[in-house]
C-alpha cells in the first residue's frame, strides 16, 4: 500500500497517461557529421543518441567473416543520465547484455551478406534515462542504420509493455519499471509482423502474457509510424536540397 | 489527440536527487455530471439533481479541501453527504498525510450511492497550475482547488436544471480568497448546521485550538526534525508506548539503552505528555535520581483522579513482584521491605506517529450536566472500554440519549491546554449489557472484520451454488479416492469439516494412511476479491454464540466441507506407515473423495469401544487409533509438551442464546487420534514446501521460552518438593508428568495451565526470514511445522495448499504471491495479528457469556491462587475456567455522598522472599505469619457480577466479574459467605438512596406527537388492548384520566403511549413515580422493544377478566419482560381488571393467581371504573420494587465494603490476571497446537 499507486482507479498512470498510451516521441536523423549515419531519439524523458559507422574494414582480422559483415554494438550510459550520478565501467555486465540484445535484434534484419569481410559499428549512448532504454536504443539504431544507408529487410521497431497493477500498460517509464513490474520488450518488423526480440524482466503470469504481447505489438506499429515519418521527412528534405 | 504537453517537475528527496518526471495534461477528463452534454463521458457519477439544503437552496456539488477529509472524515462518510467532487490534488494530499483516511475516502468513492467523483484536475489541461515563485506547496494546492472549483462552476453553469459548486473548507483565509474569486465557499460547520441533523453536528471535529489564555498543561512537543536529530544522537529513545492496562498514567517502551534492550518507564500525566497507547514516541531519560522502581510514587494532580491513585497501588505489584524477587534473594529477612532497583524512567518529548483509532466505550454519566431533553451542545467525558485509553472529551447534543449506551468515539486532537484528548462522536452501537451490542463491541475492539461478504466477494463463488457437484473434468490431475473408506471425526455440530482420514492395510504388512483436507484453493483463486477478503480476515473467529467466517458460508459449510456421502475435492497426504507408525514413504496429491461417515468424537469413541461393530470403517478407526497412540508416544518421547488451558463451554438456551450452564471441555481418545494425524500431515507438508520454496515457505514456529519466565513458577513448586527442569522441552515435559500430588488431583492440570502461560506465542513466519534453527516448534518438539489441515478457517493453510500444489505439480503456473519473501512476510504479520485478535475475541466472548451466566447469581466455588501480586492475588476457578483478582487491601466503609475515600489499608503485605502475601503483624525470627496466601493455595471465593450498568460510577459500564475471598477468612479482606451476609449488611445507607431515587416505575419512552397521531389512526383495531394498558393511567388517580375513563369502553380517546409523573406515599415514605403507559404496543413491538422495557423497574400487567384473549397475551408480555430484564425476578403486579363486570368473567381468579405465582408476581383484582384496588396495585408494585432493590443493595453493600466504595475498583477488578502483564508470557502464550480439533466452543454448543 505504501508503494506508489501506479494506476489510479480513474485509469490514469503516474504521469497522466492512460494504460494504452505511449509517451511523446521526437526524433531526428543525421545529427552527427562524423558518423555515416546517426539518429537522436527522445522517448518521453529517455534520450538516446545512435551513431553507425560502416560498413568499413574490420578492426580485427581474426573476426572477419568472408561471406558477410559483422555487427558490432557498443552501448553506453552517460553518468549524468540518471538522478544519481554513477559512472559505469566499460565491462558492466548490464551494458554488455544490452549491447548483445541490440546486436541479436539487428543481425537477422540487416542484410549482412551484401557487405562481406566488413564491419558495421553501432554506438548507442543514453543521455537521459527514464525507463524503456532498450526500446529507445533499438528504435534509434534503426534510424541510424537507415540514415547510414545500410540495407535492411524492414524497420525494426521496439516497444515495451508491462503489467501494471491490474491491466497491461504500454511503454513503462522509470517509476513504473522500478516498482518491480513485469515488463516485456519486443522488437518487431512492422510490415511482416515478425518478432526479432522478446525480452522479459521479472515474472509474469502466463495468462497475462498474451495481453501484454499484443499491446506491445500495437505499440510497435505506432512507433513505426512515428519513425517512418521522421525518415521520410528527412528524405524529402535531402531530395529538396539535392534538387537545388 | 491525447498527449498535450510534456513538461518537467523537479523534486528532491533524501540525498540530493533530482527527479525528473513527465506530466501529461489531457483534455479527455470529464466532469461526470449527469446532465452535462459537453463531455464525452459515458457513465456519470454525479447525479443530475443533487441535494439541497437551507444554506444552499439550489442543487450543488461539494468540493472539499484536504483538511475536510483529514479532520471530518466521519461526517463525510455519513449518507447525508453526497455528490462530492474529490479533486486529485486533495486525494494525493490525503494519501500523503494518512493512508487509513485515504483508504476510507477510496471506499466512499467506490460506493455508488455516495456519488463521489474523482476529478483528475492535475492532469486536466485547464485546471492544472504551475507553482508560482515564493508560493508554498499548501498555497499552491489551495489555489489548485480554487481553480478547479472555478472551472467546474463555469463548466456546468449552463446545465438544466441549474447546478452550482460549493467549495468546502475550514480555512477562513482560503474561503475569503474563494469568495473574492466569485466562488461559493462554506465551512463544514455551516453546511452541517444547515442540514439540521444533531447526530451529524456531534460528529464535527472541533479543529479550533483552545484560547491561548488557557493554562498550558503539557509541555510542547518537539518538532520532527529535532526528534530525528535527537534520536540519531542518542539523546532521545524511540519506541512504541504500551500503557499499563490498569493505570492509564503509566506506560513503558522497549528500546535499546546503551545497546542493551531495556524498558523505559514513563509515569504520570505530565511525563506521558499526551501519548496514547500504541503511539510511537520519543522519550528523554530523566536524571537517575528520579528513576523509579515502582510507579507508586507518582503524584496525581487532581483529587478526582483517585482512581489512578488506587490503580497505581494495584499496579505496583507487577514491577515489584518482577524486580524484587530476583533481587531479594540475598536481602534482609526481616519484615517485607522492598528494595528498589530503579528502572530507567523518562518523559515523552515528542510523538513520532499517532496510533489513534476509534474507541468503543460509554459516556460518564456524571459529566452530563445539561437538563434531560436538552439539545444544546455540551461537553461530556467518554470512557473507552479499553482502560488504557484516557478519558476523551467530546461535544454532543444528545448526551442524555447516550447514557447507558455503547458508543464509538474517535480522538481528533490533544492540545497542550487540554487535560484530556478531544474527540468526536461517531455512532451508537446499542445498549450496554445487551448481548448483541457487547458482541459487536468486542469484535470492534479486537479489530475483527465482521461485515457481511460483499456482492463482489460472493460473485467468485461457483455459479452452480448449492448444486455444485464434482464433474468429470475435475478428475484432471486428481486421484480418484472415492472407493476408499474415508471418514471424518469432528466435534458435534461441526459444519465446516476440513479433514477426513482413511487407512488401508497393505499386503506387505504396512498401512496406507491418508489425510484428506478440503481443497479450498480449487475455489479460492489467488488475488481475486474473495481471496483478498479471506486474506484480510485471516481466520474464522469462533465466539460462544456465533462464528465469523473467513470464507462465505457456501464454501465453508458446503462445497468445501467434507460431508459424508457426497463427492468432494480434497488435497490428500498419503503415507505408508509400518507397524511402529514410522513413515516409510509419503506423497501428496489432489483427489476426489466421498466420505463414508462424518462421526463425532463420541461416536467414533463408541465405535472403537463397541466390540460388536466390525464394519470396515470401525476397523479402520481402530487401526488409526493404534497408530495414533504410537505416534503420540514417539512424539512425547521427543519431548512434546502436553499443556492445558481451562477451556469451558456454555450450554445455551435455545431461543435466547443465553447461557444456562458452563462445563469444562472434555477430551476423548479420538480427539487425540485426529490430532496426531493432523500433526503428522502438517509436519510432512512443511518439509515438502520448505524444499520447494526455501525462501518463501509459510511455516509456523514456536520459540523456546526464555528461562526467566519460569523463575516464579519454579520457586512456587519447589516449596511443594517439586522441581521443574525447563532446559529442554523433553525435561520440562518429564517434570510435568512427575509433578503429581495425590491428594490434589487438579494440581497437575493447574501446573500445566501455568506452564502454558510461561510459553511464547507460536507464530507464522516466512522461511526466508529466519535461520533453520529457529524453525523449531518447541511445544510439539518438531524441527519444522506449518498449518495445512484447516484451510476453511485459516488463511495460512490456504497459502500452504497453494505452495504444496506448486511443489508437487511442476506444470501449474503461479504468480509471485508464493515466491515473494517480502509479501509473504507481510502476510505472516497480518495473520499473526488476526490470529491473536481472534483468540482474544473468543476469550472476550467467553468472558461476556460468563458475565451473563453469573448475572443475578452469586456462587461460592473452590479456586486456586495462580499468581501473587503486590496487594492482590489472582484466583482461578477450575469449574468455570475463570480468573479473578482478590484484593488484599482492607475496605473502608464509605459514607454515601462523600467524595474522598480513605486510602485502603493493606492487610496483607507482599513478601517477595516467599512470593506470598502475609499478614502485617511483627514476626519473630523463624515464626510463620498468621495468615499467608501462596501460589497454588486452595481458597474458596464468592463469584458475582459487578454490574453497575445504570450507575454513574466511573467504571460503571465495564462489566466485571468479581471474586471475594471466603476461605481462608482474613479480617478485612474476606467476606462472609453469602448465607450470613444478609443479616449483617447495614441498612442505613440504603434508605438514603431510596429517598433520592426518583423513579420507581418506568416504561417506554414518550413518543413524538407526530408518531402518536399516526398510531391513532389504528385505534379501532387496538381498542381492546389499549383499554388494558389504559388501566395504568387510572391507577394514577389523575382527574383528567378519570374523566376519560368514565367514557371507557366506547369512545375512550386512545393514547398510544404516555408518561406521567406521580408522587405516592408508601409505608410512610414518599416516592416519585415515573410512569409510562404502553398501550397498544403489540402493533409496534419493534419500537417498544427490550431496551425500553429494560429501563422499567417494575411492571403492572393488566388484563380484563372479561377477555380471555387479553389474558393470554400477557404471557407474551411477561416473557418479553423477563427477557429484557434478563431475570425472572422482576417486580410485576398482575392486575385483573374490570372486576366490576363479574357477570362477563371469562378468566377465573384461580387461573390468574396461578399465573401470578408462576410469574413471581403479585395478583390483585381491580376495577378501573370504580377505582377499586387501583391504588393498592400501585402501592404493591412500589413495595415490590423496594424489596427488590433492597435485595440488590445487600449485594452492593457487600461489594462496596470490599473496596471501601472506592470508585476505582471497577478498574482494578479486571478478572483476567494475564491482562495485567505488559510483558510476555501472555495468557495462553502458546495456542494449543495439540488441540488441533478444537474449533472454539461454538460448534459444540449450538
Amino acid at each position: 500500500m505504501s508503494r506508489v499507486e501506479l494506476l489510479s482507479p480513474e485509469g490514469l498512470r503516474v504521469d497522466g497517461r492512460r494504460p494504452e498510451e505511449l509517451r511523446k516521441i521526437t526524433s531526428t536523423t543525421a545529427v552527427l557529421s562524423q558518423a555515416d549515419g546517426s539518429a537522436y531519439l527522445e522517448h518521453g524523458n529517455t534520450k538516446v543518441l545512435a551513431a553507425v559507422y560502416g560498413p568499413r574494414e574490420a578492426r580485427h582480422r581474426a573476426l572477419v567473416l568472408h561471406d558477410r559483415a559483422i555487427l558490432n554494438v557498443e552501448f553506453n550510459v552517460a553518468p549524468f543520465s540518471t538522478g544519481e550520478r554513477r559512472r559505469r565501467t566499460k565491462n558492466d555486465k548490464r551494458l554488455l547484455e544490452m549491447a548483445s540484445f541490440v546486436k541479436q535484434t539487428f543481425e537477422p534484419v540487416v542484410i549482412t551478406t551484401l557487405y562481406p569481410r566488413s564491419q558495421i559499428d553501432i554506438y548507442l549512448q543514453i543521455i537521459q534515462h527514464d525507463g524503456g532504454t532498450l526500446q529507445a536504443c533499438i528504435n534509434a539504431a534503426t534510424m541510424a542504420l537507415i540514415d547510414a544507408g545500410i540495407a535492411m529487410t524492414d524497420y525494426v521497431c521496439a516497444c515495451t509493455a508491462g503489467w501494471v497493477e491490474r491491466e497491461p500498460a504500454l511503454d513503462l517509464n522509470h517509476i513504473e519499471e522500478s516498482s518491480d513490474t513485469s515488463e516485456v520488450t519486443i522488437a518487431m518488423l512492422p510490415k511482416s509482423g515478425k518478432v526479432t526480440l522478446v525480452q522479459m524482466e521479472s515474472r509474469l503470469h502466463v495468462d497475462k502474457l498474451e495481453d501484454v504481447l499484443s499491446l506491445a505489438g500495437k505499440g510497435c506499429k505506432h512507433i513505426h509510424q512515428v519513425i517512418d515519418k521522421t525518415i521520410r521527412d528527412r528524405a524529402e528534405e535531402l531530395a529538396r536540397k539535392m534538387a537545388v | 489527440m491525447l498527449r498535450q504537453k510534456a513538461f518537467v517537475k523537479k523534486t528532491k528527496s533524501g540525498k540530493v536527487l533530482k527527479v525528473v518526471k513527465e506530466h501529461y495534461l489531457r483534455d479527455d477528463i470529464w466532469c461526470s455530471a449527469e446532465a452535462c452534454k459537453k463531455c464525452g463521458h459515458t457513465e456519470t457519477v454525479l447525479s443530475a439533481i443533487p441535494s439541497v439544503n437551507k444554506l444552499f437552496p439550489l442543487p450543488h456539488y461539494i468540493i472539499p479541501d484536504t483538511n475536510i477529509f483529514m479532520n471530518q472524515i466521519d461526517v463525510m462518510e455519513k449518507p447525508q453527504i453526497t455528490n462530492v467532487i474529490v479533486l486529485q490534488t486533495v486525494l494525493e494530499e490525503v494519501k500523503h498525510l494518512s493512508l487509513p483516511i485515504h483508504k476510507r475516502v477510496r471506499d466512499m468513492i467506490a460506493n455508488k450511492e455516495k456519488h463521489f467523483y474523482v476529478f483528475s484536475n492535475e492532469h486536466h489541461r485547464e485546471t492544472f497550475i504551475e507553482k508560482l515563485k515564493d508560493e508554498s506547496p499548501n498555497d499552491r494546492n489551495d489555489r489548485a482547488i480554487r481553480v478547479a472549483t472555478k472551472w467546474y462552476g463555469n463548466h456546468i453553469k449552463d446545465l438544466k436544471p441549474h447546478i452550482s459548486v460549493v467549495m468546502m473548507t475550514d480555512d477562513a483565509a482560503n474561503r475569503a480568497k474563494a469568495i473574492a474569486d466569485g466562488l461559493q465557499a462554506v465551512s463544514v460547520k455551516w453546511y452541517i448546521e444547515a442540514l439540521d441533523n444533531t447526530e451529524l453536528l456531534d460528529m464535527i471535529t472541533e479543529t479550533k485550538e483552545l484560547d491561548d489564555g488557557q493554562q498550558m498543561i503539557y509541555a510542547e512537543h518537539l518538532s520532527p526534525a529535532q526528534l530525528s536529530n535527537g534520536i540519531k544522537s542518542g539523546k532521545y529513545y524511540q519506541g512504541k508506548i504500551g500503557i499499563s492496562s490498569h493505570n492509564y498514567l503509566e506506560g513503558s517502551i522497549f528500546t535499546k539503552i546503551d545497546g542493551v534492550d531495556g524498558t523505559v518507564l514513563i509515569l504520570g500525566r505530565e511525563h506521558l505528555n499526551r501519548a496514547v497507547d500504541g503511539d510511537t514516541i520519543a522519550v528523554e531519560l530523566l536524571p537517575k535520581s528520579e528513576w523509579r522502581t515502582t510507579p507508586t510514587g507518582v503524584v496525581i494532580d487532581e483529587e478526582e483522579e483517585k482512581e489512578e491513585e488506587e490503580s497505581l497501588k494495584a499496579e505496583a505489584e507487577q514491577q515489584a513482584a518482577a524486580s524484587t524477587d530476583t533481587v531479594m534473594a540475598d536481602a534482609t529477612k526481616a519484615a517485607p521491605v522492598i528494595l528498589d532497583t530503579p528502572q530507567p524512567t523518562g518523559k515523552v518529548v515528542g510523538i513520532i506517529r499517532r496510533n489513534w483509532r476509534q474507541y468503543c466505550g460509554f459516556i460518564d454519566k456524571k459529566s452530563v450536566h445539561t437538563p434531560a431533553g436538552s439539545t444544546a451542545p455540551a461537553n461530556v467525558m467518554f470512557y473507552a472500554m479499553e482502560s488504557k485509553i484516557p478519558k476523551i472529551k467530546f461535544r454532543t447534543r444528545q448526551a442524555h440519549a447516550l447514557i447507558g449506551k455503547r458508543i464509538i468515539v474517535a480522538i481528533d486532537s490533544w492540545p497542550k491546554t487540554s487535560k484530556n484528548p478531544i474527540g468526536h462522536f461517531i455512532r451508537t452501537l446499542g445498549d450496554a449489557g445487551d448481548k448483541s451490542t457487547e458482541t459487536e463491541v468486542l469484535l470492534l475492539e479486537h479489530d475483527v472484520p465482521f461485515h457481511e461478504f460483499s456482492k463482489q466477494v460472493l460473485s467468485f463463488l461457483p455459479v452452480e451454488g448449492e448444486n455444485w457437484v464434482v464433474q468429470p473434468e475435475h478428475f484432471n490431475g486428481r486421484e480418484d479416492f472415492r472407493e476408499l473408506n474415508v471418514c471424518s471425526i469432528d466435534p458435534p455440530g461441526c459444519t465446516d469439516i476440513d479433514d477426513a482420514l482413511h487407512v488401508v492395510s497393505l499386503p506387505n504388512g504396512n498401512y496406507q494412511v491418508g489425510v484428506h483436507i478440503a481443497d479450498v484453493t480449487h475455489f479460492v483463486k489467488p488475488n481475486n476479491v474473495m481471496d483478498q477478503e479471506a486474506a484480510s480476515r485471516g481466520t474464522t473467529v469462533y465466539l460462544v454464540d456465533k462464528r465469523i467466517d473467513m470464507l462465505p458460508g457456501l464454501l465453508g459449510t458446503n462445497l468445501c466441507s467434507l460431508r459424508s456421502n457426497v463427492e468432494r475435492l480434497a488435497f490428500s497426504c498419503i503415507w505408508e506407515l509400518n507397524d511402529n507408525a514410522e513413515i516409510v514413504s509419503v506423497r501428496f496429491t489432489k483427489s476426489v473423495i466421498a466420505s463414508k461417515a462424518s462421526l463425532t468424537y463420541e461416536e467414533a469413541q463408541n465405535r472403537i469401544d463397541d466390540d460388536r461393530m466390525q464394519d470396515d470403517i470401525t476397523k479402520g478407526i481402530r487401526t488409526l487409533n493404534m497408530l495414533a497412540k504410537k505416534l503420540k508416544q514417539r512424539r512425547l518421547d521427543m519431548g512434546a509438551l502436553t499443556l492445558a488451558s481451562p477451556e469451558v463451554r456454555f450450554s445455551l438456551e435455545h431461543d435466547t442464546q443465553d447461557p444456562v450452564d458452563v462445563e469444562m471441555k472434555e477430551l476423548k481418545e479420538t480427539n487425540a487420534l485426529v490430532e496426531e494425524f493432523m500433526l503428522l500431515a502438517n509436519i510432512s507438508v512443511a518439509r515438502k514446501i520448505y524444499e520447494k520454496f526455501p525462501d518463501s515457505a509459510m511455516l509456523r514456529c514456536h520459540p523456546t521460552p526464555p528461562a526467566s519466565s519460569f523463575e516464579k513458577l519454579e520457586k512456587a513448586v519447589s516449596r511443594m518438593g517439586i522441581t521443574i527442569d525447563h532446559s529442554t522441552s523433553k525435561t520440562l515435559s518429564d517434570s510435568l508428568d512427575n509433578a503429581v500430588i495425590p491428594e490434589e488431583p487438579y494440581f497437575n492440570k493447574l501446573l500445566r495451565i501455568m506452564t502454558t502461560r510461561c510459553m511464547m506465542q507460536a507464530v507464522y513466519f516466512c522461511s526466508g526470514s529466519m535461520t533453520e534453527q529457529e524453525f523449531r516448534h518447541y511445544g510439539l518438539a518438531t524441527d519444522i511445522y506449518t498449518h495445512f489441515t484447516s484451510p476453511i478457517r485459516r488463511y495460512s493453510d490456504v497459502m500452504v495448499h497453494r505452495q504444496l500444489h506448486a511443489a508437487i505439480d511442476s506444470d501449474i503456473s503461479y504468480g509471485n504471491e508464493l515466491t515473494d519473501k517480502e509479501s509473504m512476510n507481510e502476510l505472516c504479520g497480518v495473520l499473526n495479528h488476526r490470529n491473536r485478535m481472534a483468540q482474544h475475541a473468543s476469550r472476550s466472548s467467553v468472558e461476556l457469556f460468563t458475565h451473563l451466566f453469573f448475572k443475578n447469581k452469586v456462587e461460592e466455588e473452590e479456586g486456586y491462587v495462580i499468581r501473587i501480586l503486590k496487594n492482590a492475588f489472582i484466583v482461578l476457578v477450575p469449574k468455570y475456567g475463570i480468573e479473578g483478582i482478590v484484593y488484599a487491601s482492607a475496605k473502608v466503609a464509605k459514607v454515601e455522598g462523600e467524595t474522598t475515600a480513605a486510602a485502603p489499608q493493606p492487610i496483607l503485605v507482599y513478601n517477595p522472599e516467599t512470593d506470598s502475601l502475609q499478614s502485617t503483624e511483627p514476626l519473630a525470627e523463624g515464626e510463620a505469619p498468621k495468615v499467608q496466601v501462596q501460589l497454588f493455595q486452595k481458597v474458596v471465593v464468592q463469584i458475582s457480577i459487578d454490574d453497575d450498568l445504570k450507575g454513574g460510577g466511573e467504571g460503571g459500564m465495564r462489566q466485571k466479574l468479581k471474586m471475594d475471598l471466603v476461605k481462608p477468612y482474613i479480617e478485612g479482606v474476606s467476606i462472609h459467605s453469602s448465607v450470613s451476609k444478609e443479616e449483617k449488611a447495614p441498612v442505613t445507607s440504603g434508605l438514603k438512596r431510596d429517598a433520592g431515587a426518583p423513579e420507581a416505575k418506568r416504561g417506554a419512552k414518550k413518543k413524538d406527537e407526530a408518531e402518536e397521531r399516526e398510531y391513532q389512526a389504528k385505534k379501532q383495531a387496538r381498542r381492546e388492548k389499549r383499554q388494558l394498558k389504559a388501566q395504568l393511567k387510572e391507577e394514577k388517580a389523575h382527574e383528567r384520566i378519570r374523566a376519560k375513563e368514565a367514557k371507557k369502553g366506547k369512545k375512550y380517546d386512545p393514547t398510544i403511549e404516555d408518561s406521567y409523573c406521580k408522587h405516592i406515599e408508601v409505608d410512610g415514605r414518599e416516592y416519585t413515580l415515573d410512569i409510562t403507559d404502553t398501550a397498544g404496543q403489540e402493533e409496534y413491538r419493534g419500537h417498544w422493544n427490550d431496551k425500553f422495557m429494560r429501563a422499567g423497574d417494575g411492571f403492572i400487567c393488566v388484563y380484563s377478566i372479561a377477555s380471555m384473549g387479553s389474558f393470554q397475551e400477557l404471557v407474551g408480555f411477561r416473557n418479553q419482560i423477563w427477557r429484557a430484564k434478563e431475570s425472572e425476578h422482576v417486580p410485576i403486579v398482575l392486575a385483573a381488571n374490570k372486576c366490576d363486570l363479574e357477570e362477563e368473567r371469562q378468566v377465573d381468579t384461580g387461573v390468574g393467581q396461578e399465573f401470578a405465582r408462576l410469574s413471581n408476581a403479585f395478583y390483585i383484582e381491580t376495577s378501573a371504573k370504580t377505582g377499586f384496588n387501583i391504588n393498592e396495585a400501585m402501592l404493591e408494585l412500589v413495595r415490590e420494587i423496594v424489596r427488590t432493590r433492597e435485595r440488590e443493595r445487600f449485594q452492593d453493600l457487600a461489594d462496596h465494603s470490599q473496596y471501601g466504595e472506592d470508585p476505582a475498583y471497577p478498574v482494578q477488578a479486571k478478572i483476567k490476571g494475564y491482562q495485567k502483564s505488559p510483558t510476555p508470557p501472555g495468557p495462553y502464550p502458546m495456542e494449543e497446537e495439540e488441540l488441533e480439533m478444537e474449533k472454539g466452543c461454538c460448534c459444540t454448543i449450538m
